[in-house]
């Protein structure tokens, strides 16, 4: 049998495979995105793409399962929020071919604004959840997921976070079992959730329960393993390893589907036990259902371990004072290394201008969200995603029915424009609000590591694909007259736009456009150099908040060649010229029109 | 035999995730189970990077314990402190000679420590420190120092050489392969 490390996403995408998944959607989102970027691997097989967002994701594959094909859905935690309204009907509905939601949720928030628990949607929408301990795991959780969707007509969810998402582990490949073949069979009753059927519908879900909770007692994957003492230890997902290296004498029970509850399972494994340990991430699930089923027994759960954060063997060997935690080097003395906006990033010259003209920035979910920290400080509010255009328009008309205005702006990706800002900037012109939308549009969803969006060109796939130009769907599909567009290198130009629309007492939309530096670097263009007799330490240049400038010993900027991609904004704020291109003849002169910082020094 | 861990530690881009994927496919190879973590999302930005590898008969956690790892590779010496609470007292603390000023320091709001070396040789088992940066550039790119780092580290395990070999063989670009057995090589040789 082949043997392979795989992370837990590329494990996910290989049980898509093996288990006959046909199609597959999603929207990028840390800690989820590889899922799909696997799937493609098998793309002659798999149908795989990018929806616009979560919901459009979700609805497509609910539609696949319709035909009987084997479907799934992949996406982050916070995206299963977008999704809810689906994921709701899906539950009524059930599935034809198996339908497969991926939820991938980020305990200690890595990448993410929140770190809520999605085992609740699946008790809220009533589905069942499973949550892999491994890689080798979440491929069979896979295969077993599409069974119990098929035998059970229900949508199940897999519950990942970011530790079984990014940690590899061996895995034993397998031959792909032979998909159904779709046919499309009306099934009114079921799929047109009018409430006369939703009602019908809504009983079959109840006794669905039942089943699924008698299955529970019995799955294969909700394994006990005998203990040396009458402590025992109940856990889901990664945190059942963290427990394995705590407690080696303990008996456990793995919850592989910690919901429907096995009841019955779990009162058999407490039985010869006196005290219970229950470890899981995020919120007291398991715990609720467990002191429910056993009343009498000793549990320690969120009473002793942490609530917050991704746990760990330290932190459980911590909770219980088992082990001395204290550092011996105290990490909070020395500088912290946040990410930044690259070298060459064309979102640098917006936040400057915006910083220094003092405006109030609604930011949005991006790369450009790194535009808050020092020193560009440009971003006072981000909440989720598309919210940037919405809580721009509530404070513009809450502080209008008190007589007052503040300089503010939205800001908003192209990715995040097409996820779900449309809505929010169709609102601003159909309220008449008199807000500035930024767009900044690289033509790429950058921070998930580059996927392609409806404004590439390109599917994920690979194929060629219409190209959604914003400027012509905000100018003439909105019919907004004041949508201007601007290239992120030119710092004037993005300026005297800002000035010009923060004023203006009518809607107005500024797309910054130009390609992410990480895909576009030309490796012609030339860096930039400190021409230092003319530098006057005045700082400005350090404002950017680019990677490549810093000083030396002497006060002066000083440019990292290796770092530099020549894109010229410094040499713009400078004003003293003593920034400008250099090539292997030293420094250019500094004559320099902004077409030539606009090509990168070779126009 | 009782479970090991190893830290990779730098900034993101210096191709930490290559060879934290070079060490686990080696460790596998040579028959241990092997579990590796990495994260993945904001920190590529220029942010601190870690991935741990632990390797032994059965693995369970992906993540060390505090104090426990006995090899901390670091590529940039900040980081080589930022993690030194993970390396065991008698643990060996592998680190490029480079320095790479993060942004609150290049922007001059804050100071790049000064006494780096002193600390690590404070608390750890052993220090080497190894030019890779600059050893990279002189082999003609200094994306190379990733594997410079595994050479030396594999100089300290006792791992059949030929699976490195083998495993670099068969991970890196064809057009790459010659860069990176040198850059190999030249980490397995260096005596400080």
């Amino acid at each position: 049998m082949a043997k392979e490390l795989l992370s837990g996403n590329e494990a996910i995408a290989r049980g898509a495979y093996e288990a006959g998944i046909t199609f597959a959607s999603a929207y990028p989102g840390t800690p989820s995105t590889e899922i799909l970027e696997n799937v493609v691997k098998y793309k002659d097989v798999i149908y795989a793409q990018w929806g616009a967002n979560e919901k459009t994701a979700m609805e497509e594959a609910l539609g696949a399962s319709f035909t009987g094909a084997r479907a799934m859905v992949a996406m982050k935690h916070v995206g299963l929020n977008v999704a809810a309204d689906p994921l709701f009907s899906a539950s009524y509905i059930g599935a034809t071919g198996a339908l497969i939601i991926i939820s991938a949720d980020d305990p200690g928030m890595h990448s993410s604004q929140n770190e809520q628990d999605n085992r609740h949607y699946a008790m809220a929408a009533k589905i069942p959840v499973l949550e892999p301990v491994d890689s080798q795991e979440a491929k069979d959780m896979m295969i077993e997921a599409v069974a119990i969707s098929e035998a059970y007509d229900t949508p199940v969810l897999i519950r990942m976070t970011t530790r079984t998402s990014h940690s590899r582990s061996a895995v034993e490949l397998r031959e792909r079992q032979t998909p159904p073949v779709p046919e499309y069979q009306s099934d009114f009753l079921k799929r047109n959730l009018l409430p006369g059927n939703a009602r019908r519908r809504h009983v079959a879900v109840e006794e669905r329960q039942k089943k699924l909770a008698a299955f529970s007692d019995d799955f294969k994957l909700n394994t006990i393993r005998k203990g040396k003492s009458r402590v025992g230890v109940v856990a889901s997902g990664i945190s059942y390893q963290y427990g394995r290296e705590v407690f080696p004498e303990a008996a456990f029970l793995k919850l592989a589907m910690p919901y429907p509850f096995p009841v019955n399972l779990f009162r058999r494994f407490a039985a010869e036990l006196d005290t219970i340990y229950i470890l899981e991430e995020n919120d007291p699930i398991i715990e609720t259902f467990a002191r429910l089923a056993a009343p009498d027994k000793k549990i320690i759960g969120k009473d002793v371990f942490p609530l917050l954060g991704e746990l760990s063997q330290d932190a459980v060997q911590a909770s219980l004072a088992l082990k001395d935690m204290t550092p011996r080097f105290d990490c909070n003395t020395i500088p912290r290394r946040p990410p930044s906006l690259c070298a060459g990033c064309p979102h640098t010259a917006l936040f400057y201008n915006l910083n220094l003209q003092k405006v109030y920035s609604r930011g949005d979910i991006g790369c450009y969200t790194l535009g808050a920290l020092p020193p560009l400080s440009a971003m006072d509010t981000c909440v989720d995603m598309g919210a940037s255009i919405t809580v721009l328009l509530g404070i513009e008309k809450a502080l209008a029915k008190a007589g007052k205005t503040i300089k503010q702006v939205a800001v908003i990706g192209d990715s995040t424009f097409f996820h779900s800002g449309i809505t929010g900037l169709v609102d601003i012109i159909y309220n008449q609000g008199q807000s500035t939308v930024v767009i900044l549009d690289n033509s790429i969803t950058a921070m998930t590591g580059h996927q392609e969006n409806p404004g590439s060109g390109t599917t994920l796939m690979g194929e060629e694909a219409r190209r959604i130009d914003i400027v012509k769907l905000v100018r003439d599909g909105l019919g907004l007259e004041h949508t201007y567009e601007v290239d992120g290198y030119d710092v004037k130009a993005i300026k005297e736009l800002l000035k010009r629309e923060i004023l203006r007492l009518e809607p107005s939309v500024i797309v910054v456009r130009r390609p992410c530096i990480l895909l576009y670097r030309k490796a012609k263009w030339s860096p930039m150099g400190v021409d230092s007799q003319k530098c006057t330490s005045c700082k400005v240049c350090l404002r950017l908040g680019c990677p490549a400038i810093s000083t030396d010993a002497y006060d002066k900027a000083v440019i990292n060649a290796t770092l530099c991609s020549g894109c010229g904004v410094c040499a713009q704020v400078c004003a003293f010229k003593a920034i400008t291109f250099v090539d292997e003849k030293g420094l250019h002169s500094n004559n320099i029109t902004l077409e030539t910082y606009l090509s990168g020094g070779r126009s | 035999m009782k479970t090991k861990s190893i830290l990779i530690c730098g900034v993101g881009g210096q191709g930490i995730l290559t060879a934290s994927d070079l060490l686990s496919d080696v460790l596998l190879l040579a028959g241990f189970e092997v579990k590796k973590s990495e994260v993945h999302g904001m920190s590529q930005r220029g942010g601190d990077v870690i991935s741990t590898v632990r390797y032994g008969d059965e693995v369970f956690s992906p993540l060390p314990s505090l104090k426990e790892t006995e090899f901390i590779l670091a590529f940039e010496k900040l980081e080589a402190l930022r993690n030194i609470n993970y390396l065991s007292e008698k643990g060996i603390m592998l680190v490029n000679d480079f320095e790479w000023p993060p942004l609150p320091v290049a922007s001059g709001l804050e100071k790049y420590p000064q006494d780096i070396d002193a600390e690590l040789k404070k608390l750890a088992g052993e220090v080497v420190l190894i030019p890779a940066t600059r050893l990279a550039t002189e082999l003609g790119n200094e994306k190379a120092s990733n594997v410079i780092l595994i050479g030396l580290l594999a100089s300290r395990m006792d791992i059949d050489r030929q699976l490195w070999l083998d495993v670099i063989v068969r991970k890196v670009p064809p057009r790459f392969k010659e860069l990176n057995l040198k850059a190999f090589e030249t980490g397995f040789a260096f005596r400080s």
